[in-house]
């Protein structure tokens, strides 16, 4: 008996050949439009905004004038922001992931808190804005402070982060922890010195997602009833403060064809931030995904 | 080498998905120039203090305008300008929290009842006149004039699909396309008030609340129709034909002496700010919204707007003499 039946592997090889190279081309395919749509955008908006982005540009305030205009407050506003989601969030989120991965019984309860997390991912983001409205800036008297406004984004962004750390707890292997626990470690030993640095680059990963998102929220902020225009500072998380997207959201909605390049000057400014900081949570990525 | 390709890659993706969302309004518009005008003042005497705005997004380039001159002036008074549209401006001035409210519209009488009812006392003031332009696209060669009745005919809705042959026989029997500013906005709500006067606005009416995206709408389709703002029509001259509508005395086309005037009646509107009386008992905040009547006109005809007469300043600055 023959094994292999030649005739009947040359007869389909071409088909199977074929087929493959159709599944190819067609994901190349998504793949280019998703960098063609990039490229495109990224153009536009830099032949836009190149000429209004010098240091005169982040150095002053909003004026009448686009020659004039700036985004000092805006600039410095959006760091502050992040200042506060950044360590808020971290804190929460995985403390939140830690809980539910690695204490938690799995019971109904849990599923149902579990249920209602990634059903928070979804909820329209004006919806924090207003119970951040209510609770922290008419409630807790915060006003339209960094910190009312940071506690209102942590929580939109929140469900983000919980979801992807835990998935990245859950992907760390059971024979790491169990090889923990038969070295006499206990539970918390082996939470912070197994399980945390195997899942980091995960949790970074939804850190990342998290804040990018942050940073260009506009809706909710707008909700809160945030300033545009400040002639001053933040000196503490107490103080007024705007933010970049409020501004460029301004701008493009002026009249005026300067300041629709003015946004876009301010559209790359946010572009840099973001790169900026992904590129910080990439590198610490990396740096820990070598040690599994 | 690959691999960091990736990551930059990724990288990019995922901060310029983000970045979509603020970009999509970017675009449209025309060539203008606005030039700073100098406005000088004679004050010496550094005043410290807090002054919180909110209201109106079609007055904010004014007060954004006036801050940055009294800024100049008076480095100490902290003034911060916020837009979240003349209703949610009102509802910051009923809780307490705004010091002046800018508003696109007379306040409502039942925003008056809970201003009121608050104890706040509060003054309006006038800064400026917009003329409301009614627009078709560039292609349209059949609309001369609109009246008022026919206005209403337009954009009342009456549950069928309007054609321009219904509102005169000799135009095209084409489908009308309405652009209209959304719901919340005080452009809407004047519209509301003179033309639809509570009526729903027609069906088949895009509404946005970016007038640009009305622009572009009105710019690239033929049997569009829309109304704004005069500061966007005035910015896309090239691109669209205005309509000068018939108040009863003839046709008159928005332009700034019409308007100025009072001549392009009934859609001018004047854009206010309330000041509560409070505040102006603070001198920081009286000199503030004294600057602010002696400089909006030269500063509303700098973003867009057109001034009011002298004497209506002059009759601002009176009144709040008084409350000093």
């Amino acid at each position: 008996m023959k094994l292999i039946n030649h005739d009947q592997v040359l007869k389909k090889m071409s088909p199977r050949k074929w087929k493959n190279s159709v599944f190819k081309g067609l994901f190349m395919f998504a793949t280019a439009l998703a960098l063609v749509v990039l490229a495109i955008l990224l153009y536009r908006i830099i032949t836009q905004g190149i000429g209004y982005l010098d240091w005169q540009f982040l150095q002053s305030l909003p004026s009448r004038n686009p020659e004039q205009a700036g985004i000092k407050t805006a600039l410095i506003g959006t760091i502050w922001l992040m200042g506060v989601v950044a360590p808020v969030t971290l804190i929460l989120g995985v403390g939140t992931a830690i809980y539910l991965e690695e204490y938690a019984s799995k019971n109904k309860f849990t599923s149902l808190i579990q249920i209602n997390i990634s059903n928070l991912a979804g909820v329209p983001s004006i919806v924090f804005g207003l119970l951040g409205l209510t609770v922290f800036v008419r409630a807790l008297t915060l006003g339209t402070s960094v910190l009312a406004a940071g506690l209102t984004m942590s929580l939109l962004v929140l469900p983000i982060i919980i979801v992807a750390s835990q998935e990245a707890i859950r992907s760390v292997p059971m024979e790491l922890r169990e090889a923990s626990f038969g070295m006499g470690a206990n539970k918390w030993q082996t939470i912070v010195r197994v399980v945390m640095p195997a899942a980091l680059p995960g949790i970074l990963t939804g850190t990342i997602l998290a804040l990018s998102r942050a940073i260009g929220e506009t809706a909710p902020l707008v909700v809160l009833g945030l300033p545009l225009f400040l002639a001053f500072l933040p000196q503490s998380v107490f103080d007024m403060f705007t933010v970049l997207p409020m501004q460029i959201y301004n701008w493009t909605s002026r009249p005026q064809e300067e300041f629709h390049a003015v946004a876009a000057g301010g559209i790359i400014v946010l572009l840099i931030m973001l790169i900026v900081m992904n590129s910080i949570a990439v590198l610490i990525r990396n740096k820990f995904q070598k040690r599994f | 080498m690959k691999k960091r390709f990736k990551y930059v890659a990724s990288t990019l993706m995922i901060g310029s998905v983000l970045a979509f969302t603020t970009a999509c309004g970017a675009n449209g518009g025309a060539n203008s120039s606005s030039n700073g005008e100098q406005t000088a003042s004679e004050e010496n005497q550094q005043l410290q203090g807090e002054i919180k705005i909110d209201g109106s997004s079609t007055v904010y380039p004014i007060m954004e305008a006036v801050v940055e001159e009294f800024g100049m002036n008076q480095p100490g008074v902290q003034v911060s300008v916020a837009s979240s549209g003349t209703g949610g401006g009102f509802k910051q001035f009923i809780a307490g929290t705004t010091d002046i409210s800018n508003a696109s519209r007379e306040i409502k009488d039942e925003e008056k009842t809970q201003v009121e009812e608050a104890g706040i006392e509060y003054s309006e003031l006038k800064l400026a006149n917009d003329g409301l332009s009614v627009v078709v696209n560039k292609e349209n060669d059949w609309v001369d004039s609109l009246t008022i009745e026919e206005l209403k005919e337009l954009w009342i809705d009456s549950g069928e699909t309007k054609k321009w042959s219904d509102i005169r026989p000799e135009w095209p029997d084409e489908e009308i396309k309405f652009y209209s500013p959304g719901t919340d906005s005080g452009t809407y709500d004047y519209f509301n008030e003179i033309i639809l006067e509570d009526e729903p606005i027609v069906e088949q009416a895009t509404l946005s609340e970016d007038d640009n995206i009305l622009v572009q709408g009105v710019a690239g389709d033929e049997n569009a129709i829309g109304f704004f703002g005069f500061a966007y029509y005035v910015e896309n001259q090239d691109k669209l034909k205005v309509v000068p509508i018939d108040g009863g005395n003839g046709p008159v086309e928005p332009t700034h002496d019409t308007v100025e005037s009072g001549e392009y009646a009934p859609l001018s509107r004047p854009l206010y700010i309330y000041v509560k009386n409070e505040s102006l008992k603070n001198e920081e905040t009286y000199e503030f919204v004294k600057f602010t009547l002696e400089n909006a006109g030269a500063l509303s005809e700098d973003v867009g707007y057109v001034k009011l007469k002298d004497e209506e300043y002059e009759a601002g600055l009176s009144t709040i003499e008084g409350l000093k």
